[in-house]
């Protein structure tokens, strides 16, 4: 018991929780003075509102940060400031945009900012309930078929379900219920990225396993194919059945990524170029919907009274915006269809401006960098995949959904992680917070002194970690 | 594994930073065209939710916008009686036909996004509201610009006449009036009723007298008579004197061919000899064409060109078209040009700074329509300072046409009563064929009372093919003096 305490409060500073406290009162304070801008240009006075929404935002996250203490007192200090930080900014262009709402139709005006406070909420309890219900990450390793199986079920279900369970504007990727809809593929995604890591840690002499060597290149048993095969067609059929680039580009890149991180085979990388070519030419020539996004991509101001009118006005929002941003309040981002969802970049860019986008960008690349590093320093393979996968995952849709807004990549219609106005995107990614951090505990944590002697002594070593997992 | 989680971290990096080189793109790079675009609605909401500045003239207000409760929140009007003679200066600034005159070349300070209202954008934007627009005060005299106006729609009794009106001060180049005849109401074009402001625009443009363009600036045409000022400096410059002998004939040869040129009418200049002067008073064309060996093509082009006669458009803060020779050939169309028929052109503006140049001791200053741009609070933040635009001719050689215009004036039948007037008219035939009516011209000044004027009159009811410079033009530049001496000065 005494044992157990001192193992906490040493836990409060070599876990860096007092760097969390800080940075989430940091986030607080932006988010707060953010709020309040806001309300000062749109309501010209700063009123009771503003103050049950920042009390509900501190009180989440010292919830979040009550149970990280308790439950993971040793995990990466800057993964949740990050969150709560991208969650807030979320919070307030959401608010924004309702401010904007009312004043155009006060009668119909619906408050999505209390809903999205109201998915914090749920989001920060399943990230709770994982931590809790999860209290080693290598557990999972054991349901890899179970859980890759239950994945697909749930990516499965709208393209069986009829369109009106199913379909939101033209994407058949929901699950409309009474009261609520969820896009399942939020979730799936989280599972098959479980499930690839652990069919990879347990078969993973099988696909380091030299092949021919053509060109220089070790070429992969055939038989060893039928992962890569499997999550080809899984997003061919994303796309065929559920009309959704998104998620199908984002399964087919994290999947190729954690095989190629699993075997280090260039190879796999050069196999899984052909097939995304081969996939994206025969989804170009078959499906209209395709062809039409590479229309407007290439030239959205020509399809202006058509395809291209959504992103022509995010590509004006983001150029009024200019460097500076035309202040929060200030803009007019409401110009642009789905502003609080798919859009939501181009309303941070006109209001905030470059600098303000660049500064978003900046806070996934420390949430990337950091799960990259959890991925580098535990010692488990398994975990490192993991890890791996879930960063790369928040990577490749922030890359898809800012690179359509900004006019990159063509459109694909993703949620920016943590911001976008949607329950399953945010609730997916409390969860996948909370197993990042679960994972980072594990790298975290000190040997116990009383356990050293007993360790082997590489084990024990500063460099365990690396060789352990390589 | 390690190595590749490396690598895949640095495939993360490149793709964040592929986003930021994009976004730095977009709203760096592409930034201006994609807010320039006609289709991107938020400048034009924007414009139309700050108050515009107010375009005034001498304390009368002839554009403001007061608030309106229809989709937008700000009004543009032209308040009445003023609108109608002021607009083809003002133009107009409409929701669904963009904007003209002053209201398009001003529009950025109007709409306060013009880089000299930063600061007052800066107190807008530390105080919380939205900036207003600067104000235009121009040159304009409004009691020169009504006189003009109502004297070209009163014409010769019948009807309104196609033509216009430019007066000036030659010491300082302000334009004091710019009157254009058929014009139009402004308020027509800015109304909230959308079928009625498009067959105001309808009907507008469809007008042959052309009421959306601004003839005293837009408008070149051949000068006639009135540019026998510039060819008699030429001439004087070259060694003539007012009292150099000329020839008195009817007709002359023109040179490199067999075609007769005849002076107005056929009319003789005297016959025989006569005095240079007097030539100049009866605006015979005969000794001018005949000048035109002794003055040469390069000294003709070279005083024409410091009369302002050089082709480019003088810079008025509006849109606006040059005087010049245009092309000159052969020695035929030299002598023409000397009695500006050829292929010369002139805006009655650049007509009206030919004969200021005069007035002014031969200075020729740039024309200038704008007085003052004004913050909303009425400070001035940028103050028209005249500027000499060069040495037309030298002082003795202004004296000297200034005596020779004085005589043209005694011919021409005009006067004010009390005041000395220098003038010249001008009859430039154009097409042809009997039939054609011909462009009217009196350019005018006040010695020694810093005023001066042009007329171009190009059509409308009674005028005939009969009518010159002297019947229509001229009384139209008297009363315009007139009401500038007494109203002006």
């Amino acid at each position: 018991m005494l044992d157990s305490i001192r193992q906490r409060r040493q836990a409060g500073n070599e876990g860096g929780r007092w760097s969390e406290i800080g940075l989430l009162l940091f986030a607080v304070i932006i988010v707060g003075f953010a709020a309040a801008v806001t309300m000062m240009s749109l309501e010209q006075s700063i009123t009771v509102d503003l103050l049950w929404l920042l009390a509900g935002y501190f009180g989440l996250l010292a919830i979040a940060h009550a149970a990280v203490r308790i439950f993971a007192p040793y995990s990466d200090p800057y993964l949740l400031p990050c969150a709560a930080l991208l969650n807030g900014i979320g919070l307030v262009v959401i608010y924004r945009l309702d401010l904007a709402e009312q004043a155009m139709d006060p009668e119909n005006a619906s408050f999505d900012v209390v809903r999205q406070l109201m998915w914090t909420l749920l989001g920060i309890v399943a990230m709770v309930v994982t931590l809790i219900a999860l209290r080693d990450h290598r557990i999972l390793a054991k349901f890899g078929y179970t859980l890759g199986f239950a994945g697909l079920v749930l990516l499965a279900i709208p393209t069986i379900l009829p369109s009106r369970f199913s379909e939101i504007n033209g994407a058949k990727n929901w699950i409309l219920l009474p009261g609520f809809s969820i896009q399942p593929g939020e979730f799936s995604k989280i599972l098959l990225i479980i499930s690839m890591a652990a069919i990879l840690v347990s078969k993973r002499s099988l696909f380091a396993t030299a092949g021919k060597r053509v060109f220089g290149l070790d070429l992969p048993r055939a038989r060893d194919l039928g992962p890569v095969l499997l999550a080809w067609m899984l997003s061919l059929v994303v796309l065929v059945f559920n009309s959704d680039l998104g998620t199908s580009l984002l399964i087919f890149a994290t999947v190729l990524t954690m095989i190629y991180t699993a075997t280090e085979k260039v190879s796999w990388l050069l196999i899984g170029v052909v097939l995304f070519a081969i996939g994206a030419t025969f989804a170009y020539f078959t499906f209209g919907h395709v062809r039409v996004r590479v229309e407007t991509w290439i030239d959205p101001l020509g399809f202006y009274d058509g395809t291209g009118y959504q992103l022509s006005q995010g590509l004006f929002g983001l150029a009024t915006g200019g460097v500076g941003g035309t202040g929060l309040g200030n803009g007019r981002p409401q110009q642009v269809p789905f502003a609080n969802t798919d859009f939501i970049t181009a309303s941070i860019g006109e209001e905030l401006g470059l600098i303000g986008l660049i500064a978003v960008m900046l806070v996934y690349a420390i949430f990337i960098m950091r799960s990259i590093r959890i991925a580098l320093s535990v010692r488990d393979s398994f975990g490192k995949l993991l890890a791996t996968g879930l960063a790369f995952t928040i990577a490749v849709q922030l890359f898809v959904v800012v690179g359509g807004v900004s006019r990159l990549i063509p459109m694909t219609g993703l949620t920016m992680p943590f911001v976008a106005y949607g329950g399953s995107s945010l609730l997916a990614n409390y969860i996948i917070l909370a197993i990042l951090l679960r994972i980072s505990n594990e790298a975290r944590t000190p040997t116990p002194a009383v356990a050293s002697p007993a360790m082997p002594p590489a084990a024990a070593s500063p460099g365990a970690g690396r060789r352990a997992g390589a | 594994m390690n190595r590749a989680i490396r690598r895949v971290s640095v495939a993360a990096m490149v793709m964040v930073v592929a986003l930021m080189l994009q976004l730095t793109n977009v709203q760096v790079f592409q930034a201006n065209s994609l807010k320039q675009d006609p289709r991107n609605s938020r400048m034009l909401l924007d414009e139309f939710s700050r108050q515009r500045g107010q375009i005034t003239a001498d304390g009368q207000v002839l554009a403001v916008s007061t608030p309106a409760d229809g989709l937008v929140p700000w009004q543009r009007s032209y308040p009445d009686p003023d609108s109608v003679p002021f607009a083809p200066v003002v133009g107009y600034y409409s929701l669904q036909y963009a904007t003209a005159g002053l209201e398009q070349t001003q529009d950025s300070f109007l709409n306060g996004s013009d880089d000299r209202l930063w600061s007052e954008r800066l107190r807008g934007f530390l105080s919380g509201r939205t900036p207003q627009g600067g104000n235009v005060d121009l040159t304009l005299e409004p009691a020169g610009q009504h006189a003009a106006y109502d004297a070209l729609q009163r014409g010769v009794g019948q009807g309104p006449l196609t033509g216009s009106v430019a007066a000036v001060r030659p010491s300082t180049g302000e334009i004091l009036s710019l009157a254009s005849s058929p014009s139009f109401n402004p308020n027509d074009l800015t109304s909230g009723d959308d079928a009625s402001r498009s067959a105001a625009m309808e009907q507008l443009s469809s007008d042959p007298g052309q009421p959306l363009l601004n003839h005293a600036t837009q408008v070149s045409l051949p000068p006639g008579s009135i540019m026998k000022v510039i060819t008699a400096a030429a001439a004087l410059e070259s060694g003539m004197t007012p009292n150099s002998p000329v020839s008195g004939a009817n007709n002359t040869l023109l040179p490199g061919t067999s075609t007769y040129l005849e002076n107005y009418a056929g009319s003789t200049c005297g016959g025989g000899t006569t005095t240079f002067m007097n030539a100049f008073a009866l605006s015979c064309n005969v000794p001018f064409v005949e000048s035109a060996p002794t003055i040469g093509q390069e000294k003709f082009a070279d005083v024409a060109s410091r009369f302002g006669f050089d082709g480019n458009a003088p810079d008025i803060g509006m849109p606006a078209t040059g005087s010049g020779l245009g092309t000159i050939g052969d020695d035929a169309q030299f002598a023409m040009s000397t009695i500006g028929q050829s292929d010369v052109r002139a805006t009655t503006l650049g007509a009206a700074m030919m004969a200021a140049s005069v007035s002014n001791n031969g200075m020729r200053m740039k024309p200038q329509l704008i007085r003052r741009l004004q913050a909303p609070n009425l400070s001035t933040v940028e103050e028209m300072k005249p500027e000499e635009a060069g040495e037309a001719v030298s002082p003795e050689i202004a004296s000297t046409l200034t005596d020779m215009m004085k005589a043209s004036e005694a011919h021409s039948g005009g006067g004010i009563p009390g005041v000395e007037i220098a003038s010249k008219t001008g009859t430039a035939e154009h097409g042809e064929g009997d039939s054609s009516v011909p462009y009217t011209w009196y350019i005018a000044f006040v010695p020694g009372r810093d005023v001066a004027v042009a007329v171009c009159i190009e059509s409308g009811p009674g005028i005939t093919s009969d009518t010159v410079g002297a019947t229509v033009a001229g009384p139209i530049g008297r009363e315009v003096l007139g009401a500038l001496l007494g109203g002006g000065q």
